[in-house]
C-alpha cells in the first residue's frame, strides 16, 4: 500500500484539510469495525500505538485512544485557524511537529506568502516534509490544499509546491486550488489569483479546480431542498456534507458546508487508492491519463450524489440517473460549460456497487453528447472501487480535461489587467524583498499562452479533423 | 518437457491463475495416467508430499493481485504456486509503458532473473517460456516486454511464447493504444510467436455463447484460460508417433511461425457454452469443423454470426489489399482436436490450399494435433491456432489511433520523462506498419 501527504496551506487549505481528516475518520471508522490499523488506514495515518495494533472502539471514534496521526503537514501564517483544529476533537490526529505557524498572516500579499514567508520558513517547511515523508513506507503523492486569493495560501501554498518539485521531484503532486468569486472582498486577489497560477501550471501534476461561487451555489441549493428553514433542523446531524461533528469545536460554521464539499472531493479521489476494488486506479495515473499536455493539468470535478450527500428527503437517484448527473452544470465544482467545449480526456471514478458493464453502458450512453477532441475519441479511464462512501450505495467522482476552464481563466485576467493597468496597489507588492514588477508580467504571459493553448485546441472542434496520414512503408 | 510461465501485471496473473487452474483440474479428471502425468510434468512440480506446484512466477509491481491469485490457488486444494515465486512491489506503473519497461524492469532485473533461473533449474529439461501479460497498462505491457527482453537474454536458445490481452476498443486506460504499440513492436524482436486474444471478442463469447449476464474480469479470464488450456495440455502430434508429445512451444511455433514477419497468433475454440447446455448437445466432428473452417475464412472469433457468403477466392483473383474482400488468408493454422472418436475426425478442408498463401504448401501450412481424452467437460471440442490475417484489423486499427494521437504529441512528455523518445516511438510505429503491410499482402 502506498501512502500521501497532505500539505495545507493558509486558513482555506486548513479548513477544508480540517474537514477531509473528520471525513476519512469517519469513513474508516465506518468500514473498518473494529478499529485496528489496516492497510486502508495506512495511506493516510500512521500508527504510533507500537505495543498492539489494536486502536480500541469505545466510544465509537476509530482513533478513540488517538493512536492514529495524520500523515499531513499543516502550514498557515496565522494562530486562528490551526489553534481551533489544536483545540477541537481532531487534536488527536495532528502532533506539534507536524505545524508551522506564524503570528502575523500575509495581508492578502501573493508576495509576502511567497518571498517573505517562503524564504523564511524554507529550512524548516522542507525539513517537516522530510520528516512526514521519511515516515512513509512508499510515498506515492503530495495532496496540496490551498486558496487562490490571499496570501499565504496562494503565496505560500505555491512556494511549498516548488518545494515539493525541488525536494521530490518524481512523487505526484495534486493540487485543489480553490478560486475566489467574482465579488471577492479581497481587492488584490486577481494579483494573487494570477501570480499563483503561473507556479501552478509550472510545477504541478494536476489541477483540482474549485470554485468558491460553485460552492456557495450548492450549498444554497441544499439548503432550498430543505425548505428553507434552518438547515440543521432537516438535514440530518451526521450528514456527511453539513456536519461539523468532530472537526472544528463549537457551532458550525457558515464555511464548514462548503469545505465538506471539497474534503468529499479528496475523499473520493483517494477511494479507491485505500480501498479495494475489482478495476484499481493508482493516484500516479490520473496525471498519466488525464493530461496529455504539461501544462494543461487543470481538471474540472463533479461530483453525485451531491445533494443528497445532506440527507435530506430527495429520493435516491437510479444508478443511470448519477452518471448524467456527473455531466449537469449543477455537480460542477466550477462554473463552466463542459458539453459545449472540447473534452480532452475523463476520468470517472465510480465507488461502491456498480459492475464493469453499469459503467461502460453509461459511457456508450453519454458520448455522443460529449464532444471529445479528435485524437482522444474514446479517452475514458475508469476505475471501481468496491467501498462506497457512508452511507450510500454508491457515488460518482468524474474528473474532466476540458478546455472549458479556458472562460474561467480569462475572467480572470479581466480581473487581473483592470487592477494592472492602472498599477493599482502594486507597490505593496513591490516593496517586499525579491519581488519584482517582471513577476507580474511573467504570471500574465503565462496564463495568456495557456488560455492561448486552450483556444487551439478549442479550434479544432469545429472542424472536422482528419486522420493524421499514416507512415508508409517502402515494398 | 516443462515448461516455465511468467506471469506479469494485474491481466497476467489474473489469467494465468485460471489457466492452471483449468489445466490441473483437466488433468486430474477421470482415469487417464498417461495424460495426467504429461501434463502435470509439463506445467507442475511435485513436492515431497506430492503437492502440486505450478511451474510459473508471479510478478507486478504491486501486491494486491499476486496475493489474491495465490489464495485463490491455495484455496482450490488441488494445486498452489511456489511459495518464494513471486516479486511485487509496492507501487504500479501507474499506465506509463515507460515506467515499466525504462524504470521498474531494470530496477528488478536482477530479483526477476534469479526467481526465473529457480524455476528453470527446476525442469529436468526445458520446453521453454510463455510470458503472460495485457498489453493496455503500465506493468504487464512494460515490465512485460522488459522481462520477456532478459529471458531472451538468459535463454537465446528456448522457445519463448508471448501471449497478450488486448483491450478492449473503447478502453479502461486512456494512453492504452500507445502502451500497446511499444510492447508489439519491441515483442516482435524477442518472442518466437505471440497469440493475442481481444477482450472485445471474450467479452462477446461470455455475453452470447455462455450467456452470462453480468460479465466480470474474471469470465473474461476464465474464457481465455479455457482456450489456451486447449492448445497446451497434451496432445499427438505428427512428430511424437503415437505418445503424447514432449515439447508444445517448439511444435507451436514451428508449425505456425515460419516467417520472422509473421508473428501473430489468433485463436478460436469450439464449442463453448453454458456448462448447463453441455450435457443437452451433441457434436460431429464433421458439423464441428464445417464451422471452424467457415469460422477462420470469414475471420469470426466465435461460434455466433458465422458469414457463410465468405469463399474461398478463385485461383485467378488471388490480390487482396486491407480494404478489400472479407476472406480471411492464412499463413498456417494448427487444428488441434480433443474428445471422443477423435481418431476417425478428417482435417474439415481446413488443409485446402485455397486457404493459404500461395508460396507455403498447404502441407507445411497445416498441422493437426489429437488427443482421445476430452478437454474440460467438452466431450468433443476444437481448437484452431491461426497465423492469419485474423488480427490485421484490429491491429491496424490500434496503431491507427495511437498515430493519430502520436500527431498531436498529445501525452508524450509522460513518456519523455522516464526515457522514451519520440524516435523510440517511430521505431516502434515503423516496425508495426511493416507487418501490417506484410500482414495485408499476404495472398
Amino acid at each position: 500500500m502506498t501512502q500521501s501527504v497532505v500539505v495545507q496551506v493558509g486558513q482555506c487549505g486548513n479548513q477544508v484539510g480540517c474537514r477531509f481528516w473528520d471525513l476519512a475518520l469517519r469513513e474508516h471508522a465506518h468500514v473498518n469495525k473494529r478499529g485496528l490499523y489496516d492497510e486502508a488506514l495506512s495511506s493516510f495515518f500512521r500508527n504510533v500505538d507500537s505495543s498492539t495494533q489494536n486502536a480500541g472502539h469505545s466510544d465509537g471514534g476509530v482513533n478513540s485512544k488517538g493512536c492514529f496521526i495524520a500523515v499531513a503537514v499543516l502550514v498557515d501564517m496565522e494562530e486562528g485557524v490551526v489553534n481551533q483544529i489544536l483545540q477541537g476533537p481532531l487534536r488527536e490526529v495532528f502532533d506539534s511537529t507536524q505545524l508551522l505557524t506564524d503570528v502575523s498572516g500575509s495581508g492578502n500579499n501573493w508576495a509576502v506568502g511567497n518571498m517573505t514567508y517562503g524564504s523564511a520558513y524554507r529550512e524548516k517547511i522542507v525539513d517537516k516534509l522530510r520528516k512526514a515523508a521519511e515516515q512513509c513506507d512508499c510515498l506515492q503523492c503530495f495532496f496540496l490544499i490551498h486558496s487562490m486569493g490571499g496570501g499565504t495560501g496562494s503565496g505560500l501554498g505555491t512556494r511549498v509546491l516548488s518545494l515539493l518539485e525541488e525536494e521530490f521531484p518524481e512523487v505526484c503532486r495534486i493540487i485543489t486550488s480553490i478560486y475566489p468569486s467574482a465579488e471577492d472582498d479581497v481587492i488584490t486577489s486577481p494579483y494573487n489569483s494570477v501570480l499563483a497560477m503561473n507556479k501552478l501550471t509550472e510545477h504541478a501534476d494536476c489541477v483540482l479546480l474549485v470554485e468558491n461561487q460553485s460552492l456557495v451555489d450548492i450549498v444554497n441549493k441544499i439548503k432550498i431542498m430543505s425548505h428553507g428553514t434552518k438547515p440543521g433542523l432537516i438535514i440530518k446531524r451526521n450528514s456527511t456534507v453539513t456536519s461539523g461533528q468532530g472537526g472544528l469545536s463549537g457551532a458550525e460554521k457558515p464555511f464548514d458546508a462548503m469545505n465538506n464539499i471539497v474534503a468529499n472531493l479528496l475523499l473520493n479521489i483517494t477511494s479507491s487508492a485505500r480501498f479495494e476494488g475489482s478495476l484499481n486506479m493508482d493516484l500516479n495515473e490520473i496525471a498519466m491519463n488525464l493530461v496529455p499536455f504539461p501544462r494543461l493539468h487543470y481538471l474540472v470535478p463533479s461530483l453525485t450524489p451531491l445533494y443528497t450527500l445532506a440527507d435530506i428527503n430527495v429520493p435516491t437517484r437510479r444508478l443511470d440517473q448519477m452518471f448524467s448527473d456527473a455531466f449537469s452544470k449543477d455537480h460542477q465544482l466550477i462554473q463552466a460549460d463542459p458539453k459545449h467545449s472540447l473534452y480532452l480526456a475523463c476520468a470517472l471514478m465510480v465507488r461502491g456497487n456498480v459492475q464493469v458493464s453499469d459503467v461502460r453502458r453509461n459511457i456508450e450512453r453519454l458520448r455522443p453528447s460529449l464532444p471529445f477532441v479528435s485524437w482522444n475519441q474514446e479517452g475514458w479511464k475508469t476505475s471501481l472501487c468496491s467501498v462506497p462512501p457512508v452511507g450510500h450505495s454508491h457515488s460518482l467522482l468524474a474528473l474532466a480535461n476540458n478546455t472549458c476552464v479556458k472562460p474561467t481563466f480569462m475572467e480572470l485576467r479581466e480581473r487581473f489587467t483592470k487592477l494592472y493597468r492602472k498599477k493599482a496597489h502594486l507597490h505593496h507588492y513591490l516593496h517586499v524583498e525579491g519581488m519584482e514588477q517582471s513577476f507580474f508580467s511573467e504570471a500574465i504571459a503565462s496564463l495568456n499562452s495557456l488560455i492561448e493553448e486552450y483556444h487551439h485546441l478549442d479550434a479544432t472542434k469545429a472542424r472536422l479533423m482528419p486522420d493524421a496520414p499514416r507512415l508508409s512503408i517502402a515494398r | 518437457m516443462s515448461v516455465v510461465t511468467v506471469q506479469l501485471g494485474q491481466c497476467g496473473n489474473q489469467v494465468g491463475q485460471e489457466l492452471f487452474d483449468i489445466i490441473c483440474s483437466d488433468a486430474q479428471e477421470g482415469q487417464r495416467k498417461t495424460y495426467s502425468v504429461a501434463s502435470c510434468e509439463r506445467f507442475f512440480h511435485q513436492t515431497a508430499h506430492g503437492d502440486l506446484v505450478a511451474r510459473a512466477l508471479l510478478i507486478d509491481m504491486e501486491p494486491k493481485v499476486i496475493n489474491r491469485s495465490m489464495s485463490m490457488a491455495a484455496k482450490s486444494g488441488r494445486w498452489s504456486y511456489g511459495e518464494s515465486s513471486h516479486f511485487s512491489q509496492k507501487q504500479g506503473s501507474g499506465n506509463n509503458w515507460a515506467n515499466g519497461y525504462c524504470v521498474h524492469g531494470p530496477r528488478h532485473r536482477d530479483a526477476v532473473e534469479e526467481l526465473v533461473r529457480r524455476e528453470v533449474e527446476r525442469c529436468d529439461r526445458l520446453a521453454g517460456l510463455i510470458a503472460m501479460m495485457s498489453v493496455a497498462g503500465g506493468t504487464g505491457s512494460g515490465v512485460g516486454t522488459y522481462v520477456t527482453q532478459c529471458l531472451r537474454d538468459i535463454y537465446p536458445s528456448s522457445f519463448i511464447l508471448n501471449h497478450l490481452t488486448w483491450p478492449y476498443g473503447t478502453g479502461e486506460v486512456i494512453v492504452q493504444n500507445y502502451n500497446s504499440v511499444l510492447t508489439l513492436a519491441h515483442l516482435y524482436q524477442l518472442s518466437d510467436a505471440i497469440l493475442v486474444h481481444e477482450n472485445d471478442t471474450v467479452h462477446r463469447i461470455c455475453s452470447q455463447l455462455l450467456n452470462i449476464k453480468h460479465i466480470s474480469f474474471s469470465d473474461v479470464n476464465r474464457v481465455i484460460a479455457h482456450q489456451l488450456g486447449s492448445i497446451l495440455q497434451p496432445a499427438l502430434t505428427a512428430d511424437s508417433h503415437g505418445a503424447y508429445s514432449r515439447n508444445p512451444l517448439g511444435e507451436l511455433v514451428s508449425a505456425l511461425a515460419c516467417h520472422p514477419e509473421y508473428k501473430l497468433l489468433s485463436m478460436c475454440t469450439i464449442p463453448q457454452m453454458a456448462s448447463s447446455s453441455i450435457a443437452y448437445s451433441t457434436f460431429s466432428w464433421p458439423g464441428l469443423l464445417k464451422h471452424l473452417r467457415q469460422m477462420l475464412i470469414s475471420n469470426t472469433k466465435m461460434e455466433e454470426g458465422i458469414d457463410w457468403q465468405v469463399r474461398p477466392p478463385a485461383e485467378s483473383g488471388r490480390s487482396r489489399s486491407l480494404a478489400g474482400g472479407s476472406f480471411n488468408t492464412s499463413l498456417a493454422n494448427l487444428l488441434i482436436l480433443r474428445g471422443k472418436d477423435v481418431y476417425s475426425a478428417e482435417t474439415g478442408g481446413i488443409d485446402d490450399p485455397a486457404l493459404y498463401t500461395s508460396w507455403l504448401s498447404s502441407k507445411e501450412a497445416f498441422s493437426l494435433w489429437k488427443s482421445p481424452v476430452p478437454f474440460n467437460k467438452y466431450e468433443k471440442s476444437a481448437t484452431l491456432v491461426s497465423n492469419s490475417q485474423a488480427l490485421l484489423r484490429p491491429l491496424d486499427d490500434m496503431v491507427g489511433k495511437a498515430w493519430n494521437m502520436f500527431a498531436s504529441r498529445a501525452y508524450i512528455h509522460q513518456y519523455i520523462k522516464f526515457g522514451i523518445s519520440e524516435e523510440d516511438f517511430l521505431d516502434s510505429f515503423t516496425s508495426l506498419e511493416q507487418v501490417i503491410s506484410s500482414y495485408s499482402q499476404l495472398c
